[in-house]
Order: structure tokens, then sequence, then C-alpha cells
């Protein structure tokens, strides 16, 4: 049995194109994956992203306890409503789950995890409270009485559409700088998102998310499925779990060096392992030149030995097949490689692995 | 509810095909499976001369989301391909039935009629 959002049946009545998404019934598309991907890149689509896990942490540790938690280090984190984009590691120094940790107070952060590791993360996550003993009270907030709904609106034209439908919340949010949230009454408001564009992520209690998704509807914002997400985020070049890394790479792997902070002598979960085995792979964009798709798992060819492909799809703002790869120290941007499609060897040009954001091509 | 026009046959691995005066036989993919691949974005097509077994991979339609095969639905030689589908993978997506992917010359005309009819693909896509 398919576990539902809160919003399914709003989906089933845009007659959404629904597929099981790691255990979801979720929408892939309405109709046109590129066109939903055209309206976040240059207008405002939404995406309900119910599926993904707030995990509340109460409690006067709550510091300490996120300081050896994640590799990134929450003392970044001095302003109330700024948010943070973490790695939390194994022993091994492999990723459990990328996360994003909002600071509200001392003794209360909201962090957003994974759907498909939610389990994992909250049983790993009180079981180092409790190794540690820290006092910590750690509250899934995705199913049960206190359930949450997630929408985001993303693209250029994203807050002005939650200003119109949500004109109360206008005042504390019109001014977010980007990975900040807002607390306006029920609603959890956050500049945050997975698309390079501008926009929200709004929680809110789950049973108050379809009448706010069917307001957002009728302000023409447009419904957005789990296809357009991927498209969007790939050429933003932001990591997907599961795909760019899991738990058996390194985040120095896999292009999230930059969320690992190292400076001072903070013990976290993983730092060993990392500081032991440094990085070993280069984690870059390709564009392919000949015609075709890049898809994850493709073998790329370079004269520096063989990597591999982690996500590849066709980018509809560059109109050219784009993949993000983990390949061998020593590969250059600019680079002409391989790609083993099929069993033909087509020619591809190695990139930041970043493609478009804010409506634009950055290639 | 796709489209199963009456006229064709058909596969269970969703490729059409008709029969034409000539004695080929035009193939492209079902409207029911461009609906489920979601918007083609690369169509690999097959080389005009070559021979293809039954059921064996003879094209590739790509959409945004995933690959997919396209398989030989009988025995037969390519006679022409339909490079306009090639260069606009979206006309698959617009009228999966006009934007043909190639034409055989079967083995054994014979094994057209073994094919499924309208009803009996229609079975078929909505068990999908």
């Amino acid at each position: 049995m398919l576990k539902k959002t809160v919003l399914n049946a709003a989906h089933r009545a845009l007659n959404a194109r629904m597929v099981d998404f790691g255990g979801w019934d979720m929408p892939v598309n309405y109709g046109s994956q590129i066109e939903e991907h055209h309206a976040v890149r240059n207008d405002c689509g939404m995406f309900d992203v119910s599926h993904m896990c707030p995990v509340d942490l109460l409690g006067a540790d709550c510091r300490p306890f996120l300081a050896r938690l994640v590799a990134n280090d929450v003392a970044k984190l001095t302003t109330p409503g700024k948010a943070l984009y973490a790695a939390m590691l194994n022993d091994a120094g492999g990723v459990i789950d990328d996360l994003i940790i909002y600071f509200l107070t001392d003794t209360r952060f909201r962090l957003v995890v994974n759907a498909g590791t939610a389990e994992k993360d909250l049983a790993w996550m009180q079981a180092k409270a409790a190794e540690w003993q820290m006092d910590v009270r750690i509250t899934q907030r995705r199913d049960g009485d206190r359930a949450l709904g997630i929408i985001a609106v993303q693209g250029p034209n994203a807050r002005a559409k939650v200003w119109q439908v949500l004109p109360q919340a206008k005042a504390a949010i019109a001014d977010l700088k980007p990975f900040f949230a807002a607390e306006v009454d029920q609603y959890f408001i956050a500049s945050t998102g997975y698309t390079g564009e501008d926009g929200y992520e709004i929680m809110l209690p789950a049973d108050e998310a379809e009448a706010l998704w069917n307001q957002l509807k009728a302000a023409g914002v447009a419904p957005c499925g789990l296809g357009a997400r991927d498209t969007l985020r790939l050429e933003a070049g932001m990591n997907l779990y599961g795909q760019d890394m899991d738990e058996t790479v390194s985040p120095l792997d896999a292009g999230l060096a930059w969320t690992v902070a190292m400076k001072d002598e903070r013990a976290f979960v993983g730092r060993a392992a990392l500081a032991a085995q440094g990085q070993q792979k280069q984690f870059l964009g390709l564009i392919l030149l000949d015609k075709g798709v890049l898809r994850g798992h493709q073998k790329v060819v370079t004269a520096q030995g063989d990597g591999e492909i982690t996500s590849g799809s066709f980018s509809p703002t560059l109109q050219q097949s784009i993949a993000l790869a983990r390949l061998p120290m020593g590969v250059q941007i600019g680079d002409e490689v391989q790609v083993d499609i099929r069993g033909k060897l087509l020619k591809a040009k190695v990139t930041k692995p970043v493609f478009a954001r804010h409506g634009k091509a950055v290639q | 509810m796709s489209n199963v026009p009456s006229n064709l046959k058909y596969a269970a691995s969703h490729e059409w095909v008709l029969t034409n005066a000539d004695g080929t036989v035009t193939i492209g993919i079902t409207d029911h499976a461009q609906e489920a691949l979601g918007d083609l974005v690369f169509v690999e097509l097959p080389e005009v001369g070559a021979h293809y077994g039954k059921d064996k991979e003879i094209a590739v339609v790509e959409s945004v989301k995933a690959a997919a095969d396209v398989y030989a639905p009988i025995a037969g030689t390519v006679t022409e391909v339909n490079q306009a589908a090639a260069d606009a993978p979206e006309s698959v997506n617009q009228d999966a039935y006009a934007a043909w992917l190639f034409k055989l010359k079967p083995d054994n005309m014979a094994d057209v009629d073994a094919l499924l009819d309208a009803a009996g693909y229609q079975a078929v896509a909505d068990a999908a």
C-alpha cells in the first residue's frame, strides 16, 4: 500500500500522472514535465513535498547535539530563522542523509530530511542523543496528529504569488534573504528550495494544505510534479540523495566539500574517516555534445580513467543533455570525455556542476 | 484514456503496426506509451537495411524521465526511417500514430496477423 500525502486527492483532481516514488504515491507531472519546468524558471510553479519529513528538536542541548551530528557547523547559525544545508555522516564518512537545519531559538531547531531516509534518520538521531546523553527531544512532524504539509512555491514570481495568497504573512516574509525562515501563526515559511529559483517552502498543518494549494492554483501558480523537480534541481547542480550520494559515498566525493566544516577541532561523526580518506573523486558536470540522453550509472571514459554519471537527463533550459558525474582526479573543466551509452561512446564536455539558475543557462 | 485506432495491429510491448499496400509495415509507439513516458526528447532509429528478429531492440525513445526500448513486433528488414521524428521527438507526444518511427519489410507477412488487435491491446494498456 503506497503512502499518500495530504494533497493526494488534489493531485488526482488535476489529472496528475501518479507514480510510486519510494513508497509514496506522488505526481510525476500534470501533463508536461517540460512545461512545468519552464513555468518554474520563467514564472511560478508549486510542488507537493509533504513526503519529506520535518523533525523538531527541542531541548538545552540542541546546539552541541547538532555540532556532533552533522558535517556542517551549526555555529554558523547566529540569526534566528537562518537555515543551513548539511550532511549527516556515518562513522565511515558516508552520507546517511542530506538535510536542512533551521535555527529558531537555542532550544528549538527544525530539520527537514528526505522522505525515503526519514525512519533511518530518526533512529540514528535518537540513538546518538541517547549515546551522547544530550537533552534533546526529537519529534517527527510528517505523520500523526501534528503532521505538517509542505508546499514549495518556486520561480521568479513565487514571492509575489505567496504574498497575494497569504497577505497576513507578507510583512514577515517579504524581505527574507535566501535560506531563512519565518514563523507566522501556523505557517513556517522558508526562503529555501530545490530548483535554483527564488521562492518559498511553506510548512503548515496538514489539514490546511489542500486549501492553500487550491488558493495558489487559483492565483495562477502552476502545479509541478516530481519530474520537473528533478530536472530543475539537476540544472541547478543540487545533489539528490540516493543518486549523487549515499552511505557509501563521502561528501568530499559528492561535491559537498563546501558543507563540511573542518576548520576547528569540532568532533563530528565521520570526521576522522574524511580526514583519513581525503578527496578521491571530483564531482563535476557534463554536457553531451552528441545526440542522446545522459543517465545515471553510465560510464564516463576520460584520459585519467573511468568515472560514472550519478544523475543525468535532458535540460529543458539548455536544450541539451546534462549530467552530474563522479570523475577521476585530474580531469579538468573544459575537457572532452566520452560517455558509454548503450555501447556507443558519445562525446561530452566537462563543466562546473551547475547548468541553470534564476531563469538562465549558466554554461 | 489513450487512443487505440482500430485499423492498426499492436504488440504488447506498446508498438503499433500499419500494413502498407507495398508489402511493408509502418511501426511506431502507441499513444499509451508516449503518455506513460512523458515529454520525449530523443529518438534513436535503426539503420536502413538492417534485419531484426521478432522482439529484438530496434529503436530507443527517451523522455526527460526515462529511456525505453522499442522492439521489433515482427521479424523483418528496415526499409525506411522517419528522420522527422528523430529531429522533433515531441511530435511523437503530439500524435503517436502520425509520428511513425520506421518501416519494415516483414520476413513473413502472416506474422502481422498474429499481433494484437485494438481490443486486445486496450486490455494490455488498461492492465499496465
